[in-house]
């Protein structure tokens, strides 16, 4: 009965519990532990986040000339204040990756330390780029200025979205593992988290060189 | 049954997740990624490039530090527990590629092709 019900179903799906296997990581039939089937579902998710932004950049890409008459980037760029946002976020990504360490190493300290600095660069990112477009919208260059503006406002400030989301989840992570410790669910989101977080710093890579150092360079 | 499948194949890991996990690689990350960063900002900046060069090098060194987070942040690499997730990449990379060349040349070719915004207005009159 094995044999035929291996041969069938080689993945066992839909045979959860009651098996005669052990469901230890990569028993006979195939059966992958949760932590990969989880990593990898929120792989396809950010893929998917990723798609979503291609097309902003095409918007982008497509009406970076259309100003109306308007300021264009190389007015409006400061790229000084772009490069410390760089900064920021890569450094943010670095300090998460070292939460996650921390975290699979039952690191208490490691980890909430991690995590607070990660949160601190990601705050100051979220701070220069509110600075950012009030001080644009001040100087009557908002979104609603020209095509070239209402572009360049959805793409960063999507990107700025994602990234007040991901300060969140932060913070829900940290509470989490002070209420609940190291659990195999616990690390599962937190495996989610990082990846989130490291994907959004991606993301940046193509915001800055493309919109900031291209538009500045024009 | 199947324990003749307990080969070395039948080993996966998760995206974000190395095998022996240590701060080295993260260290190597952030050096490469950021003297990437940098590299682009002098590009950015000079003027002693030619100049139509530099948006194609801003290109390049992107895709390099894209590359660089994928491998030292995400842990996506070619080793074969990787598979899944670097078809996964493919695919999206597939399509970003198509979404992004194929809106710039449409809207290219239709802005070449489209007759100038004053001979339009004229044609309305």
């Amino acid at each position: 009965m094995s044999g035929i019900s291996a041969t069938a179903d080689p993945y066992r799906i839909g045979h959860r519990g009651g098996s005669h296997q052990p469901t230890a990581e990569h028993a006979g039939g195939g059966l992958v532990s949760k932590r990969i089937i989880v990593g990898y579902g929120f792989w396809i998710f950010l893929l998917s986040d990723i798609v979503m932004f291609s097309a902003f950049f095409a918007t982008y890409a497509v009406l970076v000339n259309e100003t109306a008459g308007g300021p264009t980037g190389r007015e409006l760029f400061d790229l000084r204040n772009v490069a410390v946002e760089t900064a920021a976020l890569l450094l943010s990504s670095f300090t998460c990756g070292i939460a996650s360490i921390g975290a699979q190493r039952r690191l208490h300290d490691w980890y909430y330390g991690a995590m607070a600095i990660t949160f601190a660069f990601g705050a100051i990112f979220i701070g220069l780029e509110v600075t950012e477009f009030a001080d644009l919208v001040a100087r009557d260059a908002g979104p609603s200025r020209s095509a070239f503006l209402s572009a360049f406002f959805t793409l960063v400030g999507c990107h700025g979205l994602h990234v007040s989301a991901g300060l969140l989840w932060l913070l829900t992570m940290m509470a989490q593992v002070y209420a609940k410790g190291f659990r195999a669910d616990i690390l599962r989101r937190l495996l989610c988290f990082s990846l989130f977080w490291h994907a959004l710093d991606i993301i940046w890579v193509g915001l800055f060189s493309v919109v900031y150092l291209m538009g500045a360079g024009q | 049954m199947s324990h003749s499948k307990h080969g070395a194949h039948l080993h996966d890991t998760a995206p974000g997740e190395e095998e022996h996990e240590g701060v080295g690689g993260y260290v190597i990350g952030l050096g490469l990624a950021t003297l990437l960063t940098i590299v682009s900002f002098v590009v950015a900046g000079t003027t002693w490039v030619w100049e139509p060069s530099i948006p194609v090098a801003l290109t390049v060194l992107a895709i390099a530090q894209m590359g660089v987070h994928l491998v030292f942040f995400l842990h996506i690499t070619t080793g074969p527990d990787n598979t899944n997730n670097v078809m996964a990449l493919a695919f999206g990379v597939l399509i970003v590629l198509l979404v992004m060349g194929g809106s710039l040349w449409i809207m290219s070719r239709m802005n070449h092709n489209m007759a100038p915004m004053q001979d339009m207005m004229q044609m309305q009159r």
